[in-house]
């Protein structure tokens, strides 16, 4: 391969990955607040399929992020409402929502598909944009790339070093401690379940605006599973989970290539690549590899150590919290 | 500041548990909140704290009504609570920990903030390290971190619960003399909510005691022990007398066993305990008692050592495995760790039966059933769920449901949470299955119990286990010398 | 003190209404009568004696799977790998009725399904060890083994399995009649497939009601500790329930390969296994409810394939309907809890 072919396939691996990164911040932030959003596979497709055809309405792509970010916005906030408000199993009233929002976009978009539609602009980033190899990556891309290079640094940050940030995490570690010192710990989790979802409404709506565009019946499907499990082998981090998006994104790529050069050896093996990564390293989460590996490290870096590759859940996720 | 109490009431259901309390407090005192298990003290202080609403009466500061609507109102208003299990977020860092609700600015101040809380550990010689993380810190670390953050929430008042349980010696005294520096000094108020006499003669200036809801009495300290004891128990309590039933075979030998867990080693435990003997582990909570007897039950696995029941090298063995070799385990959560909410007693019955057909005989098992509820006075009835059921028969169900007979009865907190009557009724079941042959190994927060039960007694300090102690000869002085890890 | 209680019995009327007025507000939104449109699907259903047929020939391997959820659910799984479990049943029950020729159709249908359903617990396996020794939770292994199932079944109809005149990604080669189900006039309806289901309804009945092991399961989802503590292996348990479950899946795959279709197709499962997971939670998780849920969802289901036929509107309408009824009930189906929320609180001295 040349170096232009290898530069082009890694620039496309990033964009196809951008609205699955984004999916991945937005539910990371719902569950490092207490809530386990399942509905996601069904809130992409709605939101693609919304996304797409207010695009398409409108002649603006901008109207067509909006629609689906309030999508996403709906189907969190009923999750929220069940499970907070109504003491519902989180899981059962997202599941359910999934496979609704499958039959909803297919019903409402069904005289959409198949049909060309408005895309999101491409905007290289001067200088930045010349640099050798990564130049062409990660800076000479859509506005959706950019968008998930600032979501992702913007949630860390958020996360991490801000006020809000802390009483974000206190409500998904303890939550009774949280409401001691004064956090309204179930008004945020409905805020940030409902903030999580409009960022996954958005990643549908990308996906359908710039990745794969158009509207087909099932365009998304799985896409929402699948940030699912990246946000728990991203260990609840925006930067690991970018990461593992990035590098689901890779070895799908790498199958359809590796499929181009050696076509006699079955497709099977190929596709299979993802989801059987996927179980490796969910193992490797529920496992005490890490840990191993971290006590081989000299006694000063473990703590450090510990807390970069640190891969347990928030110690309140999927707990209910009943204020008196 | 000064605290007035007047006429509190709190009931849950028909338990009475603060009966129209009155007391006052004047600023610049230390104060001891005694009483028995059940007596009251946490909730009035919960109350107090703003954890909990009164159902009726009111609290005074300086003289102006107050109501509180959550803790973190009671500390703008100067009342803080420094809780057993201090509510601090292990994830954290201690810097996080801190900031978090201290006001309302997005970003974190952490250059401000470093520096105040290096000001306030040094004030009263707390050694902190900014960057650490809560979770690898020490209870009492944990508690010295709390402190800080209430007073710099600007606490007058505080609270302290049971805070000596699980800290080391040494900073049991740092407290202690914090503790004085703020009242003395400073002029705060302290409260100190504990059962431990020794030390609220020790540290406090005053004490109140509760019993059964009520105020019945206080002191000025230092005072005898027995005048607060008769407070307390309205009798100083009896030393039961019973014939001792342990015999020359070993029930159990334990041979230099070492357990070893993330936050506590145990090394070097030889103990022995005979058949119909009861064995009591006294100790702060966290001591290291618990994991002793769940490397005995085969809940947690052993790093070095042998563990002998009746001869036979158990080492090793899976909880199951020890199980059918007549080992029985019974937790203190009841419902979180014996009994599951939503099956009927009927259905634990079943459950429980070292042997099953596999077709269930319902009516056979409703028999067994009424059987058990009326041999074990349970109040309920076959279908009753146990989530149902109050405490105390859902501590009658859990021994209801031990296989008889038992080579060993290893036991956490048996009558934690319960009533005189319900604590004595446990208690007699247990002497029935000494007689039977069972050997009991039991740990218990309330060293009363210890000393009143046990034949022999250990005492857990850090994770070391002193010499074993002969119960009838010692005394509860004694014992807490061992504890607090003197000789 | 009457009305209340009437009130209260009468409730879950509410979220089945609100339920069928949102799916007739969707259709106003297309133009179309909901009338028409609901009569249409009864006809689409019922009109004449091959569309009931149908319905039955549905309803049979979704009933299956709702039993075997039932177990799972009551050792407190959430078994999302159910559809992949249906797949490996129909390619077990394939690969026989492809390699193998028995003397009768006796051994020939009995060896399929037993290949069927071990296939399907075998599936099901996986995901329980991967949870139990491997710590990943069940929604997550059964994703991911439904993907993989899917990519084997589209393997073995290109490649080895396919038909003579070449991989069409549509099936596999058609069986030989020998290896069928039986079937009911021209209908997909197998007689012998209902008779499984009553087999199969009877087990799980006592199973649940009348066995140690149903009692273990129930604690085990309930409260895992104490149940560990009262003697219940979870480990041996949550595979012994995933098992169960996967091996009824898989007849009921076997059923769809062998009776529905006569090969093995791209969309085997259709949807049967997530579908299943609806009914029982509509069901509240009740075994009585079961069989009738899953009946009225095979009828809604494929009635509207008969309304996408005349009225152009989308077969989803069938899948909305539904999805909104256990929804709506999910929410707002239990009187009590919309009422206050009383917060009983502890208190331990």
């Amino acid at each position: 391969m040349n170096e232009p072919e290898f530069v082009r396939v890694l620039a496309s691996i990033i964009l196809a990955s951008s609205p699955l990164i984004i999916a991945v911040c937005g539910e990371t932030l719902t569950e490092r607040a207490g809530v386990v959003n399942l509905s996601l596979d069904g809130t992409m497709l709605m939101a693609a399929m919304t996304g797409f055809v207010i695009a398409l309405e409108t002649d603006s792509v901008w109207f067509g992020f909006l629609a689906g970010a309030i999508i996403g916005m709906i189907f969190a906030a009923i999750v929220a409402f069940g499970s907070i408000t109504l003491g519902k199993s989180a899981v059962a009233v997202g599941f359910v929502l999934t496979l609704l929002g499958d039959d909803l976009s297919a019903f409402l978009g069904q005289n959409y598909t198949r049909i060309p539609g408005p895309t999101v602009k491409h905007v290289g980033i001067p200088i930045l944009e010349n640099i050798p190899i990564i130049g062409p990556i990660f800076f000479d891309q859509d506005i959706v790339v950019y968008f998930a290079y600032i979501l992702v640094a913007f949630s860390w940050w958020y996360l991490n070093r801000t006020q809000p940030g802390l009483r974000l995490r206190s409500s998904g570690e303890r939550p009774d401690a949280a409401f001691a010192r004064g956090i309204s710990v179930n008004r945020l989790r409905y805020l940030y379940t409902i903030v999580g979802g409009s960022l996954v409404g958005i990643a549908g709506a990308a996906y359908s605006l710039d990745v794969k565009i158009g509207w087909s019946d099932g365009h998304t499907r799985g896409l929402g599973w699948i940030a699912l499990a990246i946000v728990i082998f991203g260990g609840w981090s925006p930067i690991r989970g970018a990461l593992g998006a990035i590098l689901f994104g890779a070895t799908k790529a790498l199958a359809t290539i590796l499929q181009r050069t050696f076509p006699e050896v079955s497709v099977v093996a190929f596709n299979a690549i993802p989801w059987l990564l996927m179980i490796a390293v969910l193992v490797l989460v529920g496992s005490d590899i890490t840990e191993r590996l971290i006590m081989l490290a000299p006694q000063k870096m473990q703590p450090a150590l510990r807390r970069w590759l640190r891969i347990s859940p928030p110690m309140a996720l999927g707990t209910t919290f009943v204020e008196k | 500041m000064n605290i007035e109490l007047r006429e509190i009431r709190k009931y849950f259901d028909h338990v009475k548990a603060n009966d129209g309390i009155s007391l006052t407090l004047e600023a610049g005192k230390i104060y001891g909140l005694l009483g028995e298990n059940g007596a009251g003290k946490s909730t009035l202080m919960k109350i107090l704290s703003g954890y909990q609403p009164a159902d009726s009466g009111e609290i005074l500061l300086d003289d102006h009504t107050q109501h509180f609507s959550s803790p973190a109102q009671a500390l703008s208003s100067g009342i803080g609570m420094l809780y057993q299990e201090p509510l601090d977020f292990p994830p954290f860092r201690i810097i996080d920990n801190y900031l978090l609700g201290r006001d309302n600015r997005i970003a974190l101040d952490y250059k401000t903030v470093s520096a105040e809380l290096n000001e306030y550990a040094s004030r009263y010689n707390f050694s902190l390290d900014i960057g650490a993380f809560i979770d690898t810190l020490s209870l009492g670390e944990r508690q010295q971190l709390e402190l800080i953050r209430l007073l710099a929430g600007g606490a007058q008042v505080l609270i302290l619960d049971e805070p000596t349980t699980g800290i080391s010696a040494e900073q049991k005294q740092l407290l202690f003399s914090s503790m004085r520096k703020l009242a003395h000094d400073e002029g705060k108020i302290i409260i100190l909510v504990s059962h431990k006499l020794d030390e609220v003669q020790e540290l406090c200036d005053q004490a109140f005691v509760l019993r059964r809801g009520k105020l019945v009495g206080g002191s000025d300290l230092p005072c005898q022990n027995e005048k607060l004891v008769e407070m307390m128990f309205a009798q100083i309590p009896a030393r039961s007398e019973r014939t001792a039933m342990a015999q020359k075979e070993l029930a159990l030998e334990l041979r230099d066993l070492t357990i070893s867990t993330y936050r506590l080693t145990v090394s070097g435990i030889n103990l022995n305990v005979c058949v119909g003997e009861i064995f009591g582990l006294a100790g702060l909570e966290g001591s290291g008692q618990e994991l002793v007897l769940k490397a005995c039950a085969g809940l947690l696995p052993s790093a070095h050592g042998k563990i002998i029941l009746a001869g036979q090298d158990v080492t090793g063995w899976s909880y199951h495995r020890m199980q059918k070799a007549d080992i029985a385990y019974v937790a203190a959560g009841r419902l979180e760790a014996g009994l599951v909410a939503g099956l009927s007693i009927t259905e634990h019955v079943v459950l429980a039966q070292p042997e099953h057909t596999f077709f269930i005989d319902w009516k056979t098992s409703e028999q067994e059933t009424l059987n058990r509820i009326s041999d074990y006075q349970i109040v309920g009835t076959p279908d009753t769920n146990a989530d149902q059921l109050s405490g105390g028969n859902q501590q009658r169900l859990l021994f209801a449901l031990l296989k008889t007979p038992l080579k060993l009865l290893l036991m956490e907190h048996p009558t934690r949470g319960l009533d005189v009557r319900s604590t004595n009724w446990i208690w007699e079941l247990l002497y029935n299955r000494r007689e039977q042959g069972s050997a009991i190994l039991f740990m218990s927060a309330d060293l009363d119990e210890i000393v009143e039960r046990s034949d022999r007694i250990a005492v857990f300090s850090g994770g070391v286990m002193s010499r074993i102690v002969d119960a009838k000869q010692t005394t509860v002085e004694e014992l807490g010398h061992l504890i607090g890890g003197r000789e | 003190m009457n009305t209340k209680r009437i009130a209260s019995a009468l409730w879950p009327i509410v979220p089945i209404l609100g339920a069928l007025l949102f799916t007739s507000g969707l259709l106003l939104l297309f133009d179309a009568s909901p009338l028409e449109a609901f009569q249409s699907m009864f006809k689409g259903a019922f009109g004449d004696q091959s569309k009931t047929l149908s319905v039955l020939a549905f309803w049979i391997p979704l009933t299956l799977c709702s039993l075997g959820l039932l177990i799972t659910f009551t050792a407190g799984l959430w078994n999302i790998g159910v559809e992949g479990q249906i797949i490996l049943g129909s390619i077990g029950a394939s690969w026989i009725a492809l390699k193998v020729h028995a003397p009768n159709a006796f051994l020939q249908i009995t060896l399929e399904l037993i290949v069927a359903m071990a296939a399907g617990a075998l599936w099901a396996a996986l995901s329980a060890i991967l949870k139990t020794r491997g710590k990943v939770h069940e929604i997550f292994s059964g994703l991911a083994l439904n993907n993989l199932a899917i990519i084997l079944t589209n393997y073995l109809i290109s490649g080895p399995w396919q038909p003579p005149e070449g991989g069409t990604f549509r099936g596999t080669t058609p069986f030989p009649d020998a290896a069928l189900l039986p079937r009911f006039a021209e209908s997909r309806f197998s007689p012998l497939s209902l008779v499984f289901l009553i087999i199969a309804l009877v087990i799980v009945f006592v199973a649940l009601r009348g066995t140690f092991w149903g009692l273990k399961l129930k604690a085990l989802g309930k409260n895992p500790f104490s149940a560990f503590l009262l003697g219940v292996s979870s480990e041996k348990e949550v595979i012994l329930a995933m098992m169960f479950c996967g091996a009824l899946a898989g007849l009921g795959g076997a059923v769809r390969v062998l009776s529905w279709f006569d090969s093995l197709r791209q969309s085997i499962s259709g949807g049967i296994g997530f579908l299943a997971l609806l009914v029982v939670m509509l069901a509240n998780y009740r075994l009585i409810w079961v069989p009738f849920i899953a009946f009225f969802f095979s009828a809604v289901l494929n009635g509207s394939i008969t309304l996408q036929l005349r009225t152009q509107l989308h077969s989803s309408l069938g899948g909305i309907l539904t999805g909104l009824l256990v929804l709506f009930v999910l929410l707002f189906g239990d009187p009590k809890a919309l009422g206050l929320r009383r917060k009983k609180e502890e208190q331990n001295e």
